[in-house]
């Protein structure tokens, strides 16, 4: 009997925590309904009238940015999570203060990430208030969970498979790069999305190096001029929904949700995607 | 199903299977190479932290505004307000501190018990099909952006938390400390439940087994042998899921005020370091302006604040038995 109540009260706990879920996702829906469904949402620039302000400039700033913090986080995070399972010595000091300091970097909270980027790159590397800085403070702020992740995956490659490599005469780098690489790739992948679904949220860093709030252009597109681009002033959809969520009009509430909304989406579905890519992968490696 | 999921052809024809073997070797040592600086990368971002909250530090302690080097110091403990944006300027960090900790504290006492109770459920209670079904969703919540949580502790939580309080004719102000704590204490309520539910999956089955044997039901189990055999486990936890909530931003930046406040009152404005620096960085500073230098002081104090915690929270995880 105890047994049951004490069940039932874990289960109804839970619930309620999903239900609080479920009750962000609904009230943004609501409130923010009348813009979701207008297109000139998607396609308008910020504006003092809230019914013709949009998330034109949020958007596409948030898609340059995390391209920029996927390309960091993947360039540093991946190899440093080869090097502790693949080449550090497990009893040496500098492989032990590598990991220590990394699952420190974890809980690092993400506005000191901005202070980070405020002090050191805006001012005294000179990249300025730009997309790059964006990117690299993010891409920085995702890489222990790339790290942590791409371990995991390493680690579940038997030892025989690297043996057996090792046996016909490869050399470690090809052992990695023809065997440990692309067999892990499927749990590397999950990592990233997984830090993505967690980093295009991610606020205040961005608030931190002086994201403006009020962009009615965009940035020039890469592929006319790269530099122009990396170098441009941005806005990103958790700041243009802060920007709207402060202010006193109820009208910008609604554009707020609605933007919230659509951030929602983005994050649950990145989510979504590295649980069923993570399902996927344990049925097809099971060594 | 091979258990190779690309073609071996590609692999045999590449260019690189062609060179000789003294070249392999050489680039076995540059591939160590770049692993190894890849991997200390993430010790120089440690320390570009540390120098540019330490440098900028310093400078906030030597400025002239804060009254130079010793005595900034003693101001910076002694004082009762933080108004460094002011015209008088008051450096008192303990009106942040004290916003920042109240926040915690309520995030504490929402996400201490719920995480407690959520985490046994699922490591000792629940079948193995509700737990697959609960699990995914708790994930879920991890992943909902910080800066949602905060407009739903304004626009949702706010409301309802004052319609509450009026009923009993208590005045709550639109901008408190109660309602994003509460909210920050769900936010962080997936985190704690997963680490405290890892702790109770440490705990090996043969205790629960011979609790079993002499008697016990689950229930008297899981108190009295399941909880005190991963205490430590369950502590980490708990420590690492308050320095998370000390750091949180973006719901205290929208629904908890922006005014310095030296209350224990969870219905009154307060202002955390996060919601400072926030405020701060929103306006357009000039570069080592003392209100610039302001926020690394501010930020500084929260990353040594945070570093405690996880510090505190590392002993205790290596205290945990391995049986």
């Amino acid at each position: 009997m105890r047994e049951k109540t004490f069940s039932a009260l874990g289960l109804i706990l839970s619930l309620i925590s999903i239900l609080f879920l479920f009750s962000i996702t609904i009230s943004l829906l609501i409130h923010g309904w009348s813009r979701l469904i207008s297109p000139s949402f998607y396609a308008s620039f910020p504006s003092r009238f809230p019914e013709q302000a949009g998330i034109l400039s949020a958007w596409v700033g948030t898609v340059y940015v995390m391209l920029g913090a996927i390309f960091w986080s993947v360039l540093i995070g991946v190899p440093a999570g080869i090097y502790l399972e693949e080449y550090a010595d497990r009893s040496s000091k500098i492989a032990r203060i590598i990991e220590a300091n990394i699952s420190n970097l974890a809980a690092v909270p993400s506005i000191i990430y901005g202070l980070l980027a405020l002090g050191i790159f805006v001012y005294r590397f000179n990249l300025g208030e730009s997309i790059l800085t964006a990117g690299l403070t993010l891409g920085l702020l995702m890489v222990p969970v790339i790290v942590v992740t791409t371990r995991e995956s390493i680690r579940r490659i038997p030892r025989s498979i690297r043996e057996a490599a090792y046996a016909l005469g490869a050399t470690k780098w090809e052992t990695l790069f023809h065997h440990i690489i692309p067999y892990s790739l499927g749990g590397i992948l999950t990592g990233v999305i997984i830090s993505i679904s967690r980093a295009i949220g991610e606020t205040a860093p961005l608030i931190t190096i002086g994201a403006l709030t009020y962009i009615a252009f965009l940035p020039p597109a890469p592929w006319q001029d790269f530099i122009g681009m990396l170098k441009s002033p941005f806005t990103v959809l958790p700041i243009q929904m802060f920007n709207w969520v402060s202010r006193p009009q109820a009208e910008f509430h609604t554009n707020a949700a609605a933007a919230g909304f659509v951030l929602l989406v983005f994050a649950l579905a990145f989510n979504a995607l590295a649980f069923y890519l993570r399902y996927k992968l344990r049925k097809k490696y099971a060594w | 199903m091979g258990l190779c999921p690309f073609n071996k052809k590609g692999v045999k024809k590449s260019l690189l299977s062609r060179l000789s073997f003294d070249i392999k070797k050489k680039l076995d040592t540059v591939f160590h190479l770049f692993f190894f600086i890849m991997a200390f990368i993430t010790v120089v971002v440690t320390f570009l932290i540390v120098f540019a909250l330490i440098l900028d530090a310093i400078k906030f302690f030597t400025h002239e505004e804060a009254g130079g080097f010793p005595k900034s110091l003693i101001r910076f403990f002694t004082e009762t307000q933080w108004t460094p944006t002011f015209f008088n300027k008051q450096i008192g960090i303990w009106p942040l501190v004290c916003g920042t900790f109240l926040i915690a504290v309520i995030a504490g006492v929402i996400s201490i018990p719920l995480g407690l109770l959520i985490a046994a459920y699922l490591s000792e209670f629940a079948s193995f099909k509700t737990r697959e079904f609960i699990k995914p969703w708790l994930d879920f919540m991890e992943a909902v952006p910080t800066v949602v949580y905060g407009y739903f502790a304004l626009l949702v939580v706010t409301p309802i938390l004052q319609k509450f309080f009026s009923l009993f004719g208590i005045e709550m102000e639109g901008m408190n400390a109660l309602s994003p704590g509460i909210v920050i204490g769900f936010m962080i309520l997936p985190f704690t439940a997963s680490m405290v539910e890892d702790a109770f999956r440490g705990v090996p089955a043969y205790l629960r087994e011979a609790s079993y044997a002499l008697g016990a039901d689950k229930v008297t189990t899981f108190f009295k042998v399941v909880l005190p055999a991963a205490r430590s486990g369950v502590l980490a936890a708990y420590l690492l899921g308050i320095s998370r909530a000390l750091g949180e931003t973006m719901v205290v930046a929208v629904a908890a005020g922006m005014y310095p406040n030296l209350t224990f009152n969870p219905l009154e404005p307060v202002q955390t370091i996060t919601g400072y620096i926030v405020q701060v960085a929103l306006g357009d500073l000039p570069f080592n302006s003392f209100e610039y230098l302001s926020i690394f002081a501010a930020g500084m104090f929260l990353f040594i604040l945070n570093l405690f915690f996880n510090l505190l929270a590392v002993h205790f995880k290596s205290k945990v038995k391995g049986y």
